[in-house]
């Protein structure tokens, strides 16, 4: 049995662009189970926290340590874009890739990608061009693409902005059953009813920087700063 | 990459390797437009089992492919050319093999009248009197120099010649072409002219001249260029071409109803025993 | 315009007859310019990739290199490569000249900066699309290289046709270090000069039309076989 790839332990953690700070210093340690929602105002650094938590975004100054050596760790996380990224290639190939990556064979990632499939709705579309799929469709096959290789943790980028009601509602059933299989969630989101559904406890960020951090009842029936109360009460915040 | 595979199968199934025994001859463009290397080839092949591929360029491009001991043997016309090649050591010696002979083209109504002169050296005056456009080859080949030669004759400076005189730098058919044109005068081997397809307003207004004839040489490439060098054949060949065989080919080879090449090599004891 | 309707004429009867000659040149041209392919894909697609995922310190150097080097005029590329194949040059002893490898040699020079620069173009566009997703992925160089070939591979075809087209039409190189010589080096490009030189217009444009066809033809082929492949997997 593997070690747990958990808790991630973050000091003073800057990214920095052309001299321009965009987030941090941040410290933050990250362990135990569940959903942790990351809100923020437009510009707060939402998309940079996860990416340079991911290891896709460098950081320019601080420590980032996980339970497992790092190469480990990237192999065992997965993110979701905002944007779907779909390769050009059938909704099944789509699938199947990341566990070609890792080694599998052409046919047990077949098989992996034929039950995907059908979990996420699309059995009947498996040899169409992932391009044509809907957005809702798009965005839940990345979502299975990023959890077919069972990862111990993933980040999801605003997953379910400007999708119906239904394509959402799919989007966090599938979410649930990640949470309960084991998967350890670190979503941005927009909607705030979507973040009192899913999240165990929440991230405020505001201006590059952490503002607070709670459970979630603890957050949205009593937050203590007077930003994170006004931004939950739909004010504007900066 | 089925794609890719597929064509790579295509390819080289049409690949054919060339395994007679090859020889590389380079020869003037002049020489091979006239249509007697079509006759020729087939006849050597047959003779000696030699295939004779033929590298079609000018003369100064075929004295310095033998140069460089890219080909094996060379049939030029320029011979101040070729003893230079021989005394420099790239040929080992050089064998007159036929002659043909050099005609003045112009346009039908000849305004400068060269038609009516007694020399070729009074045709190409009449020709910078009159200032009537006159197409050169311009390219170092041996019709070239032969021209140039002909108009230091005539007394006339061409290098400083009025916008009449115009070098096109190609070989004779293109240069044809570019005579043809702009209906202009031009020097030009008798086979090039009447093998030459797009003739136009142009015809033959003067030939004779005894200081018209061309004369053709065969020079085998000197062997110590490298192994590579058939010499062998080239020797070959060179027996071939001045045998009784091939003069009755190159003599009796015609091009509407003329006769073209003129055979005068010198035959060998061998050869002339065999007559 | 005489010859221009003697010129059809003359490819129609070249085409019914099923001139021998014809067929011959044909094929040879076909054989010289798809290999030439095949090598130059081989050299320009994984190059043009490997620029597009890969930063490194001369990166814009040497695509804007392989830009003017589309312009190449095939002209000089022949010059170089018959002074380099020469018996008389560095790699004589192969003894490569006047035969279809030095043609083949000469065209994949001419044609590798065409293919890879088009083929930068539209890969380039793919790698800001996938960029994200792959780094996520955890992938490795080699790894986006073949994601990205494999999924442009339409985008791929279209430089590689221009690729073709450019050499099957190119007459300035194959010329000097093909040598045009009967039954071995002569393609349909330097029979169509040598007939031009002739004065045989008819004859000339003939051939030039038959090549028009014959690079129309595969075209059209090689979509065809890109659709059922497409067709299959999706």
């Amino acid at each position: 049995m593997v070690g747990a790839l958990l808790p991630l332990t973050v000091r003073g953690a800057q990214v920095r662009r052309r001299g321009k700070r965009l987030i941090g210093p941040i410290d933050l340690v990250l362990d135990g189970q569940g959903v942790t929602i990351v809100i923020g105002p437009n510009g707060a650094g939402k998309s940079t926290l996860l990416q340079m938590l991911h290891g896709i975004n460098r950081m320019s100054h601080g420590t980032l340590n996980w339970a497992v050596p790092a190469d480990e760790a990237r192999r065992r996380q997965a993110f979701v874009f905002q944007n779907p990224v779909m390769l050009r290639r059938s909704v099944q190939d789509n699938l199947a890739y990341p566990l070609r990556l890792n080694g599998a064979s052409r046919s047990a990632a077949r098989a992996a990608a034929q039950t995907w499939c059908t979990r996420i709705g699309l059995e009947t579309a498996q040899t169409r061009a992932a391009m044509v799929l809907s957005r809702g469709e798009k965005q839940k096959l990345a979502l299975a693409r990023a959890l077919i290789t069972t990862p111990d943790l993933l980040f999801l980028d605003e997953p379910s902005a400007s999708l119906d009601g239904g394509a959402t509602r799919d989007i966090e059933t599938l979410l649930k059953q990640a949470v309960a299989d084991g998967t350890r969630v670190i979503m941005a989101t927009h909607d705030m009813g979507q973040a009192r559904r899913l999240a165990r406890d929440v991230i405020f960020l505001r201006g590059g920087l952490i503002h607070e951090t709670g459970t979630a009842p603890d957050f949205f029936d009593a937050p203590r700063t007077p930003e994170a109360r006004a931004f939950l009460a739909g004010d504007i915040v900066e | 990459m089925r794609i890719m595979s597929t064509v790579l199968a295509v390819a080289l199934a049409t690949a054919t390797p060339v395994l007679a025994e090859d020889m590389k001859m380079a020869v003037t463009t002049s020489f091979h437009n006239s249509g007697l290397a079509d006759v020729l080839l087939p006849e050597i092949k047959a003779d000696t089992g030699i295939d004779v591929q033929l590298l079609v360029v000018g003369t100064g491009q075929a004295l310095k492919l033998g140069a460089a001991g890219d080909v094996d043997a060379i049939l030029v016309h320029a011979r101040a050319a070729e003893e230079k090649s021989v005394a420099e050591g790239h040929a080992t010696h050089r064998r007159e093999i036929m002659y043909n002979d050099f005609v003045v083209i112009g346009p039908s109504d000849d305004p400068a009248g060269t038609a009516d002169s007694e020399t070729a050296a009074a045709a190409l005056q009449g020709i910078a009197g009159a200032q009537a456009p006159f197409v050169s080859r311009g390219d170092d080949s041996g019709t070239h120099k032969k021209e140039l030669s002909l108009w230091a004759a005539a007394g006339i400076d061409v290098a400083n010649a009025g916008d009449w005189y115009r070098a096109v730098g190609a070989g004779m058919g293109a240069a044809l072409n570019t005579a043809s044109g702009m209906n202009a005068y031009i020097l030009s081997d008798r086979a090039s002219w009447l093998n030459f397809g797009n003739k136009g307003d142009l015809g033959l207004l003067f030939a004779g001249d005894p200081v018209l004839f061309n004369q053709y040489a065969f020079l085998p490439v000197n062997p110590d260029k490298g192994d590579h060098i058939r010499n062998d054949l080239a020797m070959q060949l060179e027996e071939w071409l001045t045998s009784a065989r091939a003069a009755e080919l190159i003599n009796g080879y015609q091009v509407a109803g003329e006769q073209l090449f003129t055979f005068n090599a010198q035959m060998t004891d061998t050869a002339k025993a065999a007559e | 315009m005489t010859d221009l309707w003697a010129g059809f004429a003359e490819a129609a009867r070249l085409l019914i007859t099923l001139d021998p000659d014809l067929t011959a040149i044909a094929l040879r041209s076909l054989q010289v310019t798809l290999c030439a392919l095949v090598i130059a894909c081989a050299i320009a697609l994984p190059l043009a990739a490997f620029l597009s995922v890969k930063r490194f310190r001369w990166r814009r150097a040497v695509i804007a290199l392989l830009n003017a080097l589309m312009g190449l005029p095939p002209v000089v590329v022949g010059l170089v490569v018959y002074v380099l194949l020469s018996r008389s040059g560095p790699l004589g002893v192969l003894g490569l000249l006047f035969t279809p490898s030095a043609m083949i040699i000469a065209q994949v020079i001419i044609i590798v900066p065409l293919i890879a620069s088009v083929a930068h173009q539209s890969l380039r566009e793919l790698w800001a699309e996938y960029h994200d997703l792959l780094i996520s992925l955890n992938t490795t160089q080699c790894q986006r290289i073949v994601a990205l070939l494999w999924d442009g591979r339409r985008a791929l075809l279209t430089a590689a046709l221009a690729g073709f087209g450019r050499g099957i039409g190119e007459v300035g190189a194959i010329m000097i270090v093909g040598g045009n010589i009967d039954n071995v080096t002569r393609v349909m490009t330097t029979a169509i000069a040598l007939e031009t030189g002739k004065g045989n217009f008819a004859l000339a444009l003939g051939l030039g039309f038959v090549l028009i066809a014959l690079a129309i033809l595969v075209n059209l082929a090689i979509h065809w076989l890109s659709r059922t492949e497409t067709g299959r997997q999706w």
